[in-house]
């Protein structure tokens, strides 16, 4: 005797909704576009004594205090994968605007490396360095920075217009850029008449028109009223589905870039304190800093069923093909009320009831990609615990009550 | 000791001066001789192309540039004006006095507004600059129009080489601050995109700071107007000799119509050249979203 399935039509249905994020998450595993590697930045003359003091652990206010020198950013280190959005975040003066600068070396580091592509950026001449920045690098600051002297469609064109684009091939290329952003009406006004957010769009605009392979933003929406600032992180996410570019984020809101981040870097003190998904950051942030910062962000907006499922040996799996008896009398033996029953190919077919000795089709699975606040019905109301699976079908593990309960309970209230 | 150390000052410093005009004098008169022929060549062709436009046309131009930049109410203003100094018999050394003025303005601007550019450029230029622009500033202007007319005779070429010494300072210290004052992430922004520095400095810094570059186009030419009232009394010609004959032969008529012609001309140049400075790109009415640039944080660090 094998097991009787339950229909398909159940687990079908989760596919849809983990096609976009599955999409995003593929490509942002991407190969390596920039290297950074130790990278410093300190605001002296002769920087030497304040790499000493540096290097000996002090901090900020210490080498200020004592050489009256000013540090920017203190051995940073990390990669920026092809396609993703990788956000660098910290409080004002954590040296983030710092660090942005020093990719594309409007600020000259002080000591360390950043490959681009495998090419040292920080060992280019000048004239080397603005090739790059014409074909490689796009910034969009937090102040616009539009031209007041050029209309919107002059102003998307100034990239291409230094680099020597002609005049007819960079105005097709700017209002192609300008439609994207969905501006192409104003194309010929002066940046006074455009509201802030219009303002933005061009900056977005010009920042696109030469299709950089790499884009920095700085700040690039907190000037904005939050309405238009989530308008834009819309856009911004569109514009990345459509096609996805490496995109260096700096921010200091933390809902900001637990919205659009792929992976984010905190940073304090000119320093790097941590690296990681949204998720992992929420769920494991490396000390009191950086979970002071995300304290007001939701985690139930940020974390996915993948995040808190969990297929340890409090689980009981069934294997497809198991002798149902057998089955029914390990979970009778192991105290507990469901087993899940999981395919040769790993996917999931259904929760075996001891009450009822059978495979029922329900509680039905959830998709991995699901965001936790969708899911605080389905996992207080499912007699048991809700099982997660993937894009393919394929069982991940449980979400329990306690983990989701656990998640949300920031531990530290105001009244706690 | 305090008499050697009075002598090598007092006697000192005017000594060196001294041998420095005669050094000049002695050794440099090939290069004066070119810059006169310069200078005179350039202030003659505006002098004789002003002087010998009939009123009507000089007047005329004059009125709609007034009408063009400033409005109606000014064209008239400029029509009667004009129209007075014809009246009064003026028009020539008026006429004389436009074509100095337009000559040594253009002379400052050419040689100041480049200066004004590698003073907000590099700290030396800016540094040499300023010494040199307090220099031309408070020094008395009668004190260089001696070695002028040593130099050059008189005329003309020494009003106007003493002119332009006298006017070109705004043109300088506006233009370097203009410059200077270009937003932060204008510059950032421009070299993001990959300016090169002449590029940066033609596409982003001087269409910025052109509002500040006209406040001193206008200053210059104001102070222009000026001095070369003043040179007349080495012979620079115009309103100023007017004003002279006034003085010397206690003609308080003459001296007050010739002044009132000087007040009028200046009138009508202010005015219009500081219509210049002021730039508006699009619609007005939108005011608020055009000066966004207050959010910013002032860019790194």
């Amino acid at each position: 005797m094998t097991l009787i399935l339950p229909s398909d039509a159940a687990l079908s249905a989760v596919g849809a909704d983990t096609a976009r994020s599955g999409a995003r998450v593929g490509e942002a595993r991407g190969a390596v576009r920039m290297e950074v590697r130790n990278l410093c930045k300190v605001f002296a003359d002769d920087p030497r004594p304040a790499l000493a003091l540096l290097r000996d652990g002090a901090g900020k206010a210490e080498v200020l205090a004592r050489l009256n020198v000013n540090v920017g950013v203190v051995d940073a280190s990390f990669d920026i994968r092809a396609g993703e959005i990788f956000v660098i975040m910290g409080l004002s003066g954590s040296g983030k605007s710092t660090m942005v600068r020093l990719l594309n070396r409007l600020i000259e580091p002080t000591a360390g490396s950043i490959q681009l592509d495998g090419r040292d950026l920080t060992a280019l001449s000048k004239n080397e360095l603005v090739e790059v920045l014409r074909r490689d690098l796009s910034m969009v600051f937090q102040s616009f920075a539009l031209l007041p002297n050029r209309t919107a469609l002059d102003n998307a064109a100034f990239g291409l217009e230094v680099a020597g684009v002609g005049r007819d091939a960079r105005r097709d290329a700017a209002m192609r850029a300008l439609d994207k952003v969905g501006l192409s009406a104003y194309a010929h006004r002066y940046p006074r008449e455009l509201s802030g957010g219009m303002q933005q769009r061009v900056g977005l605009a010009r920042a696109l028109a030469k299709n950089p392979s790499i884009l920095l933003m700085d700040e690039a929406f907190s000037a904005l009223d939050p309405l238009i600032r989530t308008d834009m992180q819309n856009e911004l996410l569109r514009l990345q589905r459509e096609q996805a570019r490496t995109i260096v984020f700096i921010s200091h809101d933390a809902d900001e870039a637990m919205r659009i981040a792929d992976r984010i870097a905190v940073m304090e003190e000119g320093r790097i304190v941590q690296i990681g998904t949204p998720a992992e950051i929420i769920t494991n942030p490396a000390d009191e800093y950086v979970r002071a910062f995300f304290r007001g962000v939701d985690p139930s907006r940020v974390l996915r069923a993948r995040d808190l499922a969990r297929c340890d040996d409090r689980v009981t799996l069934v294997e497809e093909g198991e002798d149902p008896i057998a089955a029914l009398r390990r979970l009778a033996e192991r105290g507990v009320g469901y087993g899940y029953v999981r395919g040769r190919d790993g996917r999931f077919l259904g929760v075996l009831s001891r009450a009822e000795g059978t495979i029922l089709n329900r509680p039905e699975p959830v998709a991995a990609d699901a965001p936790l606040h969708s899911l605080l019905r389905r996992v207080a109301t499912a007699p048991c615990p809700v099982p997660v699976v993937d894009g393919g079908g394929r069982f991940l593990g449980v979400l329990t009550r306690a983990a989701l309960l656990e998640t949300l309970d920031r531990g530290d209230d105001p009244r706690g | 000791m305090d008499e050697l150390w009075n002598g090598l000052l007092a006697g000192g410093v005017g000594r060196w001066a001294d041998r420095l005009v005669n050094l000049i004098l002695d050794h440099g008169q090939p290069t004066l001789d070119v810059i006169a022929a310069v200078v005179d060549g350039f202030g003659a062709a505006i002098d004789n192309t002003l002087i010998g436009l009939p009123p009507w046309a000089l007047g005329g131009a004059l009125t709609a540039l007034a009408l063009w930049r400033v409005g109606k109410g000014f064209a008239l203003f400029a029509l009667l004006s004009l129209a007075g100094i014809h009246a009064m018999g003026l028009w020539e050394p008026m006429a004389s006095t436009l074509g100095l003025v337009v000559a040594s303005t253009t002379l400052s601007l050419l040689i100041g507004v480049p200066l004004g550019i590698a003073m907000a450029r590099s700290r030396l230029a800016d540094g040499v600059g300023a010494t040199l622009l307090d220099f031309m500033q408070t020094m008395p202007a009668f004190v260089y129009l001696i070695p002028a007319v040593m130099f050059f005779g008189l005329g003309r070429v020494p009003g106007i080489l003493a002119t332009v010494i006298f006017a070109m300072p705004p043109a300088v210290r506006l233009t370097a601050l203009g410059i200077r004052q270009v937003p932060a992430e204008l510059v950032e922004a421009g070299r993001a995109f990959g300016c090169k520095d002449h590029q940066l400095l033609l596409k982003v810094q001087l269409p910025n700071a052109l509002p500040s570059i006209m406040a001193g186009v206008n200053q210059t030419m104001m102070m222009a107007l000026s001095m070369i009232v003043v040179a007349s009394m080495i012979g620079a010609g115009g309103l100023g000799n007017v004003v002279l004959q006034g003085i010397q032969r206690l003609d308080i008529g003459l001296g007050f119509e010739s002044g009132l012609a000087v007040v009028l001309l200046a009138i009508l140049l202010d005015r219009i050249t500081q219509s210049f400075g002021v730039q508006s790109f699009g619609a007005r009415g939108f005011g608020p979203h055009g000066v966004d640039r207050g959010a910013s944080k002032g860019g790194a660090q």
